[in-house]
């Protein structure tokens, strides 16, 4: 049904192929910036190794700050990719091809950055190496299974593995293709990557069944993330984390603010890399009405949230959310987020003309990821700032310059790492866009024109 | 392995009762504790960035309202709760119970996630954001029974775990009051009482079971080895 623009073969690979093969400059230009960027935050990190986590803006009690905010968000937006191509896939969704890739591959740097950041916040990064990861043998030293923070990294870490191996699965034809074009030590290096991709029926079938297994082996990941990233906060004693809502709040939240992250990166790829043969508007379009319905469903699961606070009328939760909803600046914060993350572009996507337009759509996408950010704020910092029913109060949290640093600096990281990606791998999967083409040929049998592929369901 | 451990060692469980009646809010232990626990130097910089380091404090509140106005103190310590939250959501351990009642810090392990930190709701335990330093005159008073921490990791009250360690090294069987942590010791008004609560001839264990005495936050079920004695004041 979406495919209304016929593409020969040749033009397919022709456009999908043009940055992997070719060095434009605005290349060159925006990952130059980017990895200054980086840069700068590398040093700011290593400034605060240097001085210690002094140079923050955590103090008494609020021990958690931007850092764990940043990692709950790169999390969030990881949820992007089994969203986008796992669910879309199994669900044989057809709009899905252009955007399966670039959701994939945002999921695994989003889940690298995010995995740096506890490890940013750490007092003793050092240690962690030393100490949490080569389990302790000898000295019979185990890392403590209660804690919440073993399970981070093993959830994590799976989820990692197993986007990585989706990435990579879906990406051996895309690799043969280029290795036939290329010339030289990188058709070497592409011919070792492609593992002997020949395009053989067998190999198109193994292919396949992988594809369609790790779909759906990854399935159970995606609700158990997120699920286990709320539990940080879920097990704890702290009054209006310690609720139950958490898991599905947080869960609906991430696929809420990294399908918007899709969005986003949809459009400034079609800028950039010219693909607007590929990218249409129809799949904003498409993307856009999910996106009215997994928001609808998080501000469901907002608002439990608060009525669960209201209605047990538990003195010292009452007391975190009277400090969220009004006393500036922390109302000011819930303002801006609520109106970002829903108000503003919620309704404005009831509309078709905004749906179907790039401008509009990647205003709203980037408003609900502000909105995401500053959600993720409210639940952590006020939340501390009022845990205990102590006269000794403590100031509120200023973030530093070092913490902001660091923040743009794991943005500028996530871009930096899909521009390089860009360079060496098609960013559109070139097999799906054919594949999606093979289907809307059609035909003619006597006088009847029929589709020249049946794909059964 | 675990039966010589049983065998050598005493069987202790040390608490601690606090005569809120008795307080004056003085300040005496929070002093005596900066001293004896190496405990860098709070000046007023540390207050207001709100990272100063004090494993006891005293809280202020009042009581009634004007003219007739009270001020009440509350010294807050670690309560080394036998159901200690900090315990659970370290991930290295480098927090647990040790077989005498108390929560135990290993500086060593600890690589500063903080977790413990905010699940503490008593907010007895501190991060060490800087180095610490001391001026160069002041060298020579560090305590050399207790580590200076470095930056980067929790810490909190040990119950003075160098003094336990000291008097009951190698099983040696102590009296009662023969030994106390710095801010017992320092109490002037002798409001803070120090001791082995399964010894039940010990004094803590006789004020442990006084009718005035209540635990802090007791609805969260942590089960603190810290009671406080307070008179209820009828008129305040």
């Amino acid at each position: 049904m979406y495919y209304r623009r016929t593409l020969t073969d040749a033009q397919i690979n022709r456009e999908l192929l043009d940055v992997v093969l070719r060095t434009p400059m605005w290349w060159v230009v925006i990952v130059s910036i980017l990895g200054l960027i980086v840069a700068g935050a590398a040093s700011a990190f290593g400034f605060m190794m240097n001085q210690g986590l002094g140079v923050t803006g955590l103090q008494q009690p609020i021990f958690w700050g931007f850092f764990i905010t940043n990692f709950i968000f790169w999390v969030g937006i990881s949820h992007a990719g089994v969203m986008i191509s796992a669910i879309l896939r199994l669900s044989q969704a057809e709009w899905r091809r252009p955007m399966v890739r670039a959701a994939e591959t945002m999921t695994v740097f989003a889940l690298m950055t995010s995995l740096l950041q506890p490890l940013i916040h750490a007092g003793r990064p050092w240690r962690i190496f030393y100490w949490v990861f080569p389990y302790d043998w000898a000295r019979g030293i185990w890392p403590d299974v209660r804690s919440p923070l073993v399970w981070d990294p093993t959830a994590i870490i799976t989820y990692l593995t197993s986007s990585s191996l989706f990435v990579y699965t879906a990406l051996i034809p895309d690799l043969a293709i280029i290795r036939d074009r290329s010339t030289g030590w990188r058709r070497t290096v592409y011919g070792i990557l492609a593992l002997g991709w020949h395009g053989n029926p067998r190999q198109w079938k193994l292919q396949g069944i992988a594809g369609i297994l790790l779909s759906a082996l990854i399935l159970p990941v995606f609700v158990s993330v997120h699920s286990i990233v709320s539990w940080d906060f879920g097990v704890s004693l702290v009054p209006s984390w310690h609720v139950t809502v958490f898991a599905p709040y947080f869960v609906i939240g991430a696929v809420h603010s990294g399908v918007s992250a899709v969005v986003t990166l949809m459009i400034l790829m079609r800028k950039l890399y010219k693909l607007e043969n590929f990218i249409w508007e129809e799949h904003i379009d498409a993307v856009a009405r999910l996106l009215i319905v997994v928001a609808t469903a998080w501000l469901f699961f907002f608002w439990l949230d608060l009525v669960f606070a209201l209605w047990l009328k538990e003195e010292q939760e009452m007391t975190v959310w009277h400090l969220r909803l009004f006393e500036p600046p922390w109302s000011w914060l819930f303002l801006v987020f609520i109106v970002c993350s829903y108000i503003i572009p919620v309704p404005l996507w009831m509309f078709r003309r905004v749906r179907r337009s790039f401008t509009w759509m990647l205003w709203t996408s980037l408003l609900v990821n502000v909105g995401m950010f500053l959600e993720r704020l409210i639940i952590i910092v006020p939340a501390l700032m009022r845990k205990g029913p102590w006269v000794f109060t403590y100031d509120t949290y200023r973030p530093s310059a070092v913490e902001v640093t660091l923040i743009v600096g794991s943005i500028a990281l996530v871009a930096f790492l899909l521009m390089l990606f860009s360079k060496f791998f098609p960013l559109i999967p070139i097999w799906e866009e054919k594949e999606g083409q093979k289907l809307i040929d059609e035909v003619k049998v006597g006088d009847r024109v029929v589709p020249a592929l049946v794909k059964e369901h | 392995m675990a039966t010589r451990t049983q065998s050598t060692r005493a069987n202790h469980k040390w608490g601690m009762v606090i005569d809120l009646d008795r307080c004056t809010g003085c300040q005496a232990c929070v002093i005596a504790c900066q001293s004896e626990n190496n405990i860098p130097l709070n000046d007023q910089t540390a207050f207001l960035d709100g990272r100063a380091i004090e494993w006891i404090r005293v809280e202020r509140y009042w009581e009634g309202d004007y003219p007739d106005i009270k001020a009440r103190f509350l010294p807050v310590l670690c309560q080394h709760c036998d159901n200690a939250p900090c315990e659970s959501v370290c991930p290295v351990y480098a927090t647990y119970h040790n077989n005498e009642g108390l929560n135990v810090q290993v500086y060593n392990r600890c690589v500063g996630t903080r977790f413990c930190g905010n699940n503490c709701p008593y907010h007895a335990r501190l991060f060490n954001y800087w180095e610490p330093v001391w001026p160069e005159d002041l060298r020579n008073q560090l305590n050399p029974d207790v580590t200076v921490r470095t930056r980067g990791i929790m810490e909190k009250c040990t119950f003075c775990i160098q003094r336990i360690r000291r008097s009951t090294r190698g099983g040696k069987q102590v009296e009662d009051q023969a030994f106390n942590p710095a801010c017992v010791q320092a109490c002037p008004t002798d409001a803070m009482t120090f001791g082995d609560l399964n010894n039940p001839d010990s004094r803590v264990s006789h004020k442990w079971e006084d009718e005035r005495a209540f635990r802090v936050l007791e609805a969260l079920g942590t089960n603190p080895s810290v009671k406080y004695l307070k008179q209820v004041d009828a008129h305040a």
